[in-house]
């Protein structure tokens, strides 16, 4: 037990650390950053004052990079959420340093993930109509009403299990936070003691929590598959498109969090806590549903391609040889197998390793939801040309904005909320010292 | 000639609304009621379209739109025997229009005499709209659309002029012409008398020039509607005549 309250100070020392002090290199890269976001900011409201003809699109496409992102963005908090449920569901005790990253990558990528709903809307101010005439026919009501909802279990997913770490920033931070933080705590840990009382509630606040989140976020993907797969298109009208879109995003999204988790680890010196170990699990998780989403892709390309339906075989030939071939084949090759074989090679499942191969999937996962969207709506619904699309740059400028705003938000979040949970962790290990004394230990090096 | 001419003209009157001098002296929306007496139909026939163009023209002008946006667009298309034929499009007024089943806030609707219109002041601007219609019949706009003279009736659902810029915009059949008695301006716009506009209550339709009883026009040429298998139930006929399947 000795070696369990020597950690705690440890971990409590690194899982705060972050909040207490910021330090010059994380001043430079949340300025870099915020200068991202910043002309992505400036590209948005150019885009207002402009409409959105300064954007790529035009009547042939008239989707584009916002709807693609949309898409890809929400995909990776799905990734968070369900792996930190699944994990905390079956008990598994590696989870443990991981699950506040994996929440926080949820939250946040979510919201800028919806932001883009908004992004893309040729006139927002009529926006307040959603609430004055809705259409519940529409699969974009079904959008909204899933998206709020996850969003809603999601703040509860990251908040639930950060009222105990609230707690010990409150009796531990003392005069090494400013007014503002102190507030926080005080008020959000809810005047929490880890009375046995407290511990029972809480817990089963969190079971229940892992499990409602789960049915949530498949219901947000299959909602955002139907907005496809409803119209009469060919390459979106697709039975198989909820679950492929659900396989998809957990697909992206653990990749996302490899990375986060990655970064964090190494930025944050949390190489004690993180071990090789949680990358690992992570990316056998990632490797599972490569496999699942190869194995859908092949199945939607073999049932639309074999019947040589004259509506669908053009997307079909401009995806496997035509003018999105070598888009295509990139993301099979780069996104899907070399991945896959990068983890499932043993001699290249390093940290380095695995972190390529979460980058290659998240990159080769929003170019899969290009080629979803663009190819079919190349396809005219009359045999003859349509005009073609590339991003302009005021739609590059939004993205790159928005992917700088992920780590730059979840950096903020982490000056105020420790990064690691620091009671969940404790949990697991006076659990696992109880059941197995030896090993306790042991534990630093696991 | 001349009797054609008349006609067409008498035929024109008993399409049209009649009442027309009440609207213009009181400016009331006539009762739903009184509307559905109507439901606008069009016969398109392919034999007499060499492709000019000027329907689309004529429309485009008509309405004020942005350059490149083409509510009846023209396509050049050909046949499986190598034929070259002409084929426009204007929007279909679907019975079971998908365009109006996805707008998540009610901006597009059906008009008591068939017609399916967008009220671009609801618009949000999504596109999902233009994602579902299956013949490519709705336009954004992208951009802001030409000015117009001031003199023009307020904009309204039925009469989108100005178009909105960040809004979908669509072929509304000229309803507020045909309505009190004139016709679209694709059809007067026609140099060969190709569009005929109907109407399936009274069971009339004319190109200006020619009157026939709509469903002897539609049966004895043997139109065809576009896509039938997706069970849209469009309003626009076409007669075929150059040998084409017309199967999209």
């Amino acid at each position: 037990m000795d070696n369990v309250y020597k950690d705690r100070d440890k971990l409590q020392e690194a899982a705060v650390r972050p909040i207490v002090h910021s330090g010059r290199r994380f001043r430079i890269v949340a300025l870099i950053l915020a200068i991202f976001v910043a002309v992505g900011a400036g590209a948005y409201i150019y885009q207002l004052i402009h409409g959105l003809g300064v954007t790529g699109m035009n009547n042939d496409v008239f989707w584009g990079i916002y709807i693609i992102s949309l898409v890809d963005i929400i995909g990776m908090s799905y990734g968070g959420a369900v792996v930190s449920a699944i994990l905390r569901l079956t008990g598994s005790a590696w989870r443990a340093p991981i699950t506040r990253l994996a929440e926080a990558t949820a939250l946040v990528t979510l919201i800028i993930g919806a932001l883009f709903a908004i992004i893309d809307l040729g006139h927002p101010t009529h926006i307040w109509r959603f609430f004055v005439s809705p259409n519940p026919a529409s699969p974009i009501l079904w959008d909204i009403v899933a998206i709020l909802t996850y969003l809603l279990a999601t703040v509860l997913f990251f908040y639930l299990p950060l009222i105990p770490d609230l707690a010990i920033c409150r009796d531990s931070l003392g005069d090494k936070v400013g007014r503002w933080r102190k507030k926080i705590y005080t008020v959000l840990s809810l005047g929490w003691q880890g009375l046995p009382r407290q511990e029972k509630y809480l817990n089963w606040g969190i079971k229940i929590m892992s499990i409602i989140i789960i049915p949530l976020a498949v219901s947000v993907h299959s909602v955002l598959a139907w907005l496809f797969a409803v119209t009469s298109r060919p390459g979106w009208h697709s039975t198989i498109f909820a679950p492929y879109f659900v396989v998809a995003a957990l697909f992206s999204g653990v990749a996302a969090v490899v990375l986060v988790v990655a970064g964090f680890r190494k930025a944050y010196h949390l190489e004690n806590f993180i071990g090789e170990k949680q990358i690992r699990y992570l990316s056998y998780l990632m490797l599972v549903l490569g496999v699942m989403y190869l194995y859908f892709a092949f199945s939607e390309l073999l049932t639309e391609g074999y019947t040589l339906d004259t509506t669908s075989v053009p997307v079909l030939a401009s995806l496997l040889y035509g003018n999105y071939g070598p888009l295509f084949w990139f993301f099979v090759i780069g996104g899907g197998i070399i991945p896959v074989l990068i983890v499932a090679v043993p001699k290249t499942r390093t940290v380095t390793g695995l972190v390529v191969a979460s980058a290659l999937v998240v990159s080769g996962m929003w170019l899969k939801r290009f080629l979803i969207i663009v190819p079919a709506l190349r396809q005219a619904l009359f045999p003859v040309p349509t005009q073609s699309y590339s991003g302009s740059f005021i739609e590059w400028a939004i993205l790159i904005g928005a992917l700088a705003a992920i780590p730059l938000i979840l950096m903020l979040v982490f000056r105020v909320f420790p990064v690691m949970s620091i009671h969940e962790m404790e949990e697991v290990e006076v659990k696992k010292s109880e059941r197995q004394p030896e090993l306790a230990s042991g534990l630093e090096q696991a | 000639m001349a009797t054609l001419a008349a006609v067409a003209g008498g035929s024109i009157a008993k399409l049209g609304f009649i009442k027309n001098d009440v609207q213009a002296k009181d400016n009331s929306v006539p009762s739903n009621e009184v509307l559905s007496q109507h439901q606008w139909a069009m016969v398109i026939d392919l034999r007499r379209c060499d492709g000019c163009g000027h329907c689309t023209e004529a429309c485009s002008k008509e309405h004020y739109l942005t350059p490149g946006i083409t509510w009846i667009k023209v396509y050049e298309l050909t046949g499986s025997l190598g034929q070259k034929y002409y084929l426009p499009r204007p929007c279909m007024q679907c019975e079971n229009a998908p365009c109006l089943r996805v707008c998540p806030v009610h901006a597009t609707y059906k008009t008591p005499d068939g017609v399916i219109v967008v009220d671009q002041n609801i618009c949000i601007g999504c596109r999902l709209c233009m994602g579902a219609c299956p013949y490519a019949a709705r336009y954004f706009n992208f951009k802001d659309p030409p000015t117009v003279p001031n003199t023009l009736p307020k904009p309204s659902p039925e009469w989108p002029v100005p178009q909105i810029r960040g809004t979908v915009g669509k072929c509304v059949f000229c309803i507020h012409d045909t309505r009190v008695g004139k016709l679209p301006a694709c059809v007067t716009g026609c140099p060969m008398q190709a569009i005929y506009y109907g109407d399936l209550a009274t069971d009339l339709a004319t190109n200006g020039r020619e009157a026939f009883k709509l469903s002897t026009l539609i049966k004895s040429n043997d139109a065809v509607r576009l896509k039938e298998e997706l069970n849209t139930k469009p309003r626009v006929y076409y007669i075929p005549g150059h040998g084409q399947d017309l199967n999209f």
